[in-house]
């Protein structure tokens, strides 16, 4: 396989598309919110369980994209858990940093931990959307925003 | 199965030399990611021979000038030039008059045409428009917009597990109340070849008009617009090997003479007074502003290059090419072609079980291979299929059997990776 296909396939995310973590519905959500890629078709629904303390007790997913939308979600899903919204959000703004970055721009992977596989997304701007899908509309279900999350 | 052996048969038989074509459009012969461009998305848009990029340059070097009124030189020969290729597309379609052809920007705006101002002006509240659920999305939305407007209805004939439209249906929903019926020629998302005839009878039958979308058809199909009988057609220049930005739209005489303008402007008017405007004579009635000078001339050049060929030689090649690739990648395990009638244009679109068409997309750019992934503009066939999205192969003149092995070696590769 080629370099650049390479980094953007990782064996993390092909793993994460063959088998989604969280990959189910929250019965009674705080809240959820679906995100739509009209480009492409893709939609994903984020379902949100947060306690009085606003610490994500519980995140899941269902929908349909790429094998990079899925991933991206799955990964987010698993990586959440537990965290408090400002910490998400955090982890969010580090995602989008990452992925909308120069190629030839460093950054510090340990920081990045599990996220850094999405590093290849860089090489191709077509695909950052799918990449980015998941976690605009999570950030956007967390506000409380319920209009449905469009990436155009 | 096709089999190598008799590639070169058919081949040799339909008298088809592919590396002479190629060697038209010098696009083909560069590499891209390091390998051999496959070019396999010319349902979205045919490359160009060097005889349509000539023309352009030629028309841009030594003809630029706006058309019709000017005296002077370059303007007559401009003039000539844009009048001689709405003559073109009228022996091409084998219309009656060249007063019937007129030039838009695209099949879209041709359909939209078509709904702002005949339909505008004969829907009623209560009338039906009918439709299929294989049409792209710009044979949905434009009358979707007028029925809106109008309190009518817009009908849908459903399409059948193979992709083919359910005539039965069509019969049901047929009635006096019915105004119009647009039907694409041939699926652009499923390749499908409809029954146009029996439903411009069906249609006729309550004196209702038909407009053909025949985007995906003009480049695959001798069209003959008096032997079909149809009230108006619509084309785009860039699937037809011509430029873009440039489209036809097709009328029937009677019905254009009725019909309002659509947009107001220059070239379209004969006299212009505060008090009252008289539109000018058809086609011009309805080609208000300076067009695309250039587009028209090249599509003109385009028609030019295609009949040269010969469209039936085209067609019987490209039938082949759908043939061979289907039947090849048929083999592959968790493939599912979408659209399996008999009656098909070159258009070969898929799903891979475990693998979003995304991804192909992505593989198969890594292959040098170019090859469309989405709904392609129609979102209900997308859903009567039940899937979010399909991989098309689109094959045209060009294309060669062995590009389609590298299709499929590439496609194997995929299943490799995510299996």
């Amino acid at each position: 396989m080629n370099q650049e296909l390479r980094e953007l396939y990782q064996q993390v995310i092909l793993d994460h598309n063959k088998s989604p973590r969280n990959f189910r519905k929250i019965e009674k959500p705080s809240f959820y919110l679906e995100g739509y890629n009209p480009l492409c078709g893709d939609n994903i629904t984020i379902y949100l369980q947060l306690d009085e303390n606003d610490i994500i007790k519980d995140i899941s997913f269902l929908g349909s994209g790429c094998a990079i939308s899925k991933a991206s979600a799955s990964l987010m899903t698993s990586l959440l858990k537990g965290k408090t919204k400002q910490e998400a959000k955090k982890l969010f703004e580090k995602f989008h940093k990452l992925i909308t970055s120069k190629i030839d721009e460093e950054f510090d992977l340990e920081d990045l931990g599990k996220l850094a596989v999405f590093s290849g997304v860089r090489e191709f701007p077509a695909r950052v959307k799918c990449a980015s899908l998941a976690w605009h509309t999570m950030v956007n279900a967390l506000d409380g925003k319920c209009e449905k999350v469009s990436t155009e | 199965m096709l089999l190598k052996q008799d590639n070169a048969d058919i081949k040799k038989n339909l008298d088809y030399n592919v590396e002479k074509i190629r060697s038209d459009f010098p696009i083909l012969s560069q590499l891209v990611h390091g390998k051999p461009l496959v070019y396999l998305d010319n349902a979205a848009t045919t490359q160009k021979p060097l005889h349509v990029l000539h023309s352009l340059e030629n028309y841009y070097y030594k003809q630029n000038a706006n058309i019709h009124r000017g005296v002077h030189a370059l303007s007559q020969e401009a003039t000539e030039a844009f009048e001689s290729s709405r003559i073109k597309v009228k022996k091409f379609i084998n219309a009656l008059g060249k007063n019937e052809i007129i030039f838009t920007k695209g099949t879209t705006e041709s359909i939209n045409l078509v709904a702002q101002t005949y339909c505008r002006s004969v829907i009623k509240e209560g009338d039906d428009i009918i439709i299929s659920e294989m049409e792209h999305h710009s044979n949905i939305v434009p009358w979707q917009l007028i029925c809106e407007e109008k309190n009518a209805n817009l009908k849908v004939i459903p399409i059948d597990d193979k992709g083919e439209i359910i005539l039965d249906e069509f019969e049901k929903i047929l009635s006096e109340r019915t105004k119009l019926v647009s039907i694409v020629y041939a699926s652009n998302s499923l390749g499908t070849v409809n029954p146009i005839r029996e439903i411009i009878k069906l249609a006729h039958s309550f004196n209702v008009p038909v407009l053909l979308d025949a985007a995906q058809a003009v480049n695959h199909l001798q069209i003959d617009v008096q032997e079909l009988d149809c009230d108006f057609l619509a084309f785009s220049g860039h699937k037809l090997y011509g430029p873009t930005g440039i489209g036809i739209l097709y009328g029937k005489v009677n019905l254009l003479e009725k019909m309002p303008p659509y947009q107001g402007g220059g070239d379209m008017i004969s006299r212009v007074t505060f008090k009252k405007t008289t539109y000018n004579e058809l086609p011009h009635k309805f080609e208000a502003g300076t067009p695309n000078i250039a587009g028209a001339i090249g599509l003109g050049a385009a028609i030019d290059y295609v009949s040269t060929i010969g469209l039936d030689k085209i067609a019987a090649y490209e039938n082949s090419l759908l043939e061979y690739a289907s039947e090849k990648i048929s083999d592959l395990k968790g493939l599912r072609i979408i659209g399996t009638s008999k009656n098909k244009i070159s258009v070969l679109s898929f799903v891979l079980e475990n693998v979003h068409p995304h991804d192909v997309g992505t593989f198969l750019d890594f292959e040098g291979v170019a090859i469309r992934t989405g709904h392609h503009c129609t979102q209900p066939v997308m859903d009567r299929f039940g899937i979010p999205a399909t991989s098309r192969a689109s094959f045209g003149m060009y294309n060669t059997f062995d590009e389609i092995d590298i299709l499929y070696n590439g496609l194997k590769k995929i299943l490799e990776v995510f299996n």
